[in-house]
């Protein structure tokens, strides 16, 4: 360290900045960073291999703990594949309700990130007042479903809980508070000089730079990029209700300040709409334990951004395959983009503004490869081994192959 | 001689500080809380803290300077006690003045700086010292316009004496008027060197865990911990002794009373100050004391050299 | 742009009451339907074992202990109160109550056990 200009600290994998362990190790020349390395995979849980040993109704719950905050978003997404492969409709007092809980969780995401990004720029004031107010929606949740978070409102064709014309009204008189408060943090997030100072120009990402790197949710829109799977693909009631898609030309951290704000009053608006519209009906339709065979993919909007699950079912009782790409997993590779030229001040805010949830993203790869000592794979050792492998299930690609040869020689 | 031990050790010395500063501790704490909308902790809580700290093990990293790492903490405390020493409380007479006593002040209250400096840099963690390299660039940014704060108001009293200052202002208690531009730099100034937001720069914990202090524990954090509390009473009484002194025109009860209420009055200042803002950015801080703390203490500065002409 | 624009609210929650509490000497209730701690009403239960069945966990065993008498064993250390049980038993003979401080140090005191006769023996050793 004395004797050269760089040095490199290590910013996790446990640190007061991250609330869960992630390892960032940065190289500094100053107060300047320099460089980023990013790693993954300190709080990799196993979720996706264990709801194969689980049938769909248990697996349902397991996917709902992926995140502790989008949770309803976990398993929402889960559920829609597994009724897709089930070819069931969904009563449409359940979508509603499934949408209402979406909303009121995103309420409570976003208005969570505004505290984090206050305590991450030293206010902590803001982070206070703002989880103060959190409170609100959380009890109604606990009020709704029963809980504060991991709700279990879902399950396989439908929802578990109706809603009474009481919780109505106190999801009403919650929802009024709540859009007097939000008003006043966008008054608050927008003039306050020293969050302005904080905030804006730092963590720059253009447009370009967010299609090139699949930046999603309110990073994405905060660069200009109007996206958003409730519009684009909309799923449960989202079809049937009117909002806009809130977007943002900063390109910076206020520019993503900025669209969460203004997404919280969006879901105010969404949620009267779904409570005046709420139809009657069942909240349930009968689905057998047994799925029948197939594989579906399904996207929803998590208030990070877009959330997919692919579920691939045998026919039997437990998914044959579950994957999950958390929205986290899609922004955290334009975090080193944002870091270029800035101080390491800056970094806890960056790291934050794409609301990393780091225990969602974690992945572990292991590469099966029989020559143990190499760990890198061959083009062609991966398709012989691929060839091998459905050889041994029983699976010819010869013909298949011969046919595509024959097709290839002809062009 | 037993007079002079009392003072030292008793009152307003050591003891006295140490029970003053942890009270004040929970003042600070106890409006911050308030001023957040929370319950905020119990008054004996400093106290608890401070005892639950002595009562831990001290880790050294056995790459740290054994020396230089126990004895910055010790430099600290002694610099920030003496201060207190020098200050006029409700008499006209503080225990050890002398003439020039302001320059002597000002520079210890710069000791406990450098000291958590050296403390952090011969820790050899890295979070220590990128903490102790922004406390020193830190210090240089509001140290000049803290000094021409506090001695545009010495000119104004034609003293290098503290004592002498707080004497003119309590008998001309109309002058302290002209002094608020020095007052308000004085407080924001304060803030940087008690390293509180928006000036927590040095110990930003999203950022670099608590700067220099992150090696400590033990007893040594028990005593920088006291160190920073009697910083912010010290600093507090100076600003007090400089711009407010209203305690010296009582008896001595009334007067200590008085004087207690200002340093309060300060303290509950600088809470509400942390409260509102953020944490700058180190390159921020500095643009903002030399831009415009700087240029305003100048003006401090000049309007006191024409008052002084126009007065006398 | 405003410096302090935070300032009139922190200086109105000086005078209003604190949002925080002093919890465990103040506690707040729990809404009604809340899932918290089961409870188990052993006359009701069938032992279909639809419970065990569905619980995501394995935190649910339901033992035989007579004819057509049931204890139920609940670990509350591998819960995780979904409450599914709940909803899959075609007897209501559970039940998700609002206790929701269930923390202990001994890692024993997690496994509540139901018996099948309430009134002869102790129904929560926790």
């Amino acid at each position: 360290m004395h004797n050269s200009d760089r040095f490199k600290i290590p910013l996790g994998p446990q640190h007061p900045a991250l609330k869960e362990p992630e390892g960032f190790s940065i190289a500094l020349m100053g107060e300047k960073i320099m460089g980023l390395d990013i790693r993954l995979g300190y709080n990799h849980r196993g979720i996706e291999k264990a709801c194969e040993e689980r049938n769909y109704l248990q697996a349902l719950y397991l996917v709902e703990r992926v995140c502790g905050i989008c949770s309803h978003a976990h398993a929402t997404c889960f559920i829609q594949a597994v009724e897709e492969i089930a070819g069931v409709q969904l009563p449409r007092r359940a979508q509603y309700i499934r949408t209402l809980i979406a909303e009121l969780e995103r309420i409570h995401s976003h208005l969570l990130w505004l505290g984090v990004a206050g305590h991450e720029i030293g206010f902590d004031t803001l982070l206070m007042y703002t989880w103060r107010d959190r409170e609100i929606v959380m009890d109604l949740l606990a009020l709704v479903t029963g809980n504060r978070v991991n709700y279990g409102m879902n399950t396989i064709g439908g929802v578990r809980r109706d809603i009474s014309p009481e919780d109505i009204a106190e999801i009403l008189k919650g929802v009024d508070i709540l859009e007097e408060r939000t008003k006043y943090y966008i008054e608050v997030a927008t003039q306050e000089t020293s969050i302005i100072q904080r905030l804006s120009g730092v963590g720059v990402l253009t447009k370009e730079e967010v299609l090139r790197l699949d930046a999603v949710g309110p990073t994405g829109r905060a660069s200009g990029v109007s996206r958003d799977v409730r519009r684009d693909d909309p799923y449960a009631a989202y079809g049937e209700i009117k909002f806009n898609v809130i977007t943002d030309d900063h390109c910076d951290v206020y520019g993503r300040t900025v669209v969460r704000v203004k997404e919280l009053m969006e879901s105010y608006s969404i949620i009267r709409q779904c409570l005046k519209n709420l139809p009657e009906g069942p909240l349930t339709v009968k689905v057998p334990r047994k799925i029948p065979a197939g594989e579906a993919i399904s996207r929803y909007e998590a208030p990070r951004g877009e959330d997919v699950h692919y579920v691939k079912s045998n026919g039997g009782e437990k998914p044959e395959r579950v994957k999950i790409r958390a929205p986290t997993l899609a922004n955290i590779q334009a975090v080193k983009q944002m870091l270029k030229d800035r101080y390491l001040a800056d970094m806890p805010i960056v790291v934050a503004a794409i609301d990393p949830c780091f225990s969602c993203t974690d992945r572990v790869i292991s590469i099966a490869e029989p020559k143990k000592d190499n760990r890198v794979i061959s083009w062609e050792t991966l398709r012989n081994y691929g060839i091998d492998w459905y050889t041994a299930h029983g699976i010819d690609f010869t013909e298949l192959n011969n046919k595509f040869r024959k097709k290839l020689e002809r062009v | 001689m037993a007079g002079t031990l009392f003072s030292i050790l008793i009152f307003p010395g050591l003891l006295f500080l140490c029970i003053a500063g942890l009270i004040f501790e929970y003042v600070d704490r106890k409006a911050y809380a308030r001023l957040q909308n929370r319950v905020g902790p119990p008054w004996f809580q400093p106290f608890a803290d401070f005892i639950k700290l002595l009562g831990k093990e001290n880790l050294m990293p056995c790459a740290a300077n054994p020396t230089m790492f126990n004895l910055a903490p010790l430099f600290a405390f002694a610099s920030v006690v003496t201060v207190f020493l020098y200050i006029p409380l409700w008499q006209t007479k503080s225990s050890f003045s002398f003439d020039g006593d302001i320059i002597m002040i000002l520079y210890l209250l710069t000791i406990p700086t450098l000291a958590f400096f050296i403390g952090g840099w011969y820790s050899t963690s890295l979070f220590a010292r990128l903490g102790s390299v922004r406390a020193v660039t830190q210090l240089f940014a509001y140290e000049v316009p803290l000094f021409m704060s506090i001695l545009a108001s010495a000119l104004l009293a034609d003293s290098w004496s503290l004592q002498k200052i707080a004497v003119y202002y309590a008998q001309h208690p109309a002058y302290c008027l002209f002094n608020s531009v020095g007052f308000a730099i004085t407080l924001i100034t304060l803030l940087g060197k008690l390293e509180k937001a928006p000036f927590d720069i040095p110990e930003a914990e999203t950022e670099i865990v608590a700067g220099p202090f992150t090696e400590y524990s033990g007893k040594l954090l028990a005593l920088l911990r006291l160190t920073i509390d009697i910083e912010m009473v010290a600093g507090a009484a100076l600003v007090v002794a400089v711009f407010f002194p209203f305690a010296l025109m009582f008896s001595p009860v009334v007067g200590f009373i008085v004087f207690l209420i200002e340093v309060l009055v300060v303290v509950l200042l600088l809470s509400l100050l942390r409260t509102i803002i953020a944490r700058l950015r180190i390159d921020q801080m500095i643009d903002f004391c030399w831009k415009w703390l700087v240029p305003l203490a100048l003006f401090q500065l000049l309007l006191n050299l024409i008052l002084k002409g126009a007065l006398s | 742009m405003r410096v302090g624009k935070m300032l009139h609210e922190v200086l109105r929650s000086l005078f209003q009451k604190p949002a925080t509490n002093l919890y465990p000497a103040e506690k707040l209730d729990m809404p009604k339907n809340f899932r918290g701690k089961l409870f188990f009403h052993p006359e009701k239960c069938i032992g279909c074992k639809l419970c065990m069945k569905d619980c995501p966990s394995d935190a649910i065993t339901i033992n035989k202990v007579g004819e057509k008498q049931f204890e139920a064993v609940f670990d509350l250390s591998k819960c995780l109160y979904c409450a599914q049980c709940v909803d899959s038993c075609p007897k209501k003979a559970l039940e998700a109550t609002k206790d929701v401080e269930l923390a202990q140090l001994d890692i024993k005191k997690l496994k509540v056990v139901f018996r099948a006769n309430p009134e002869s023996s102790d129904k929560n050793p926790a």
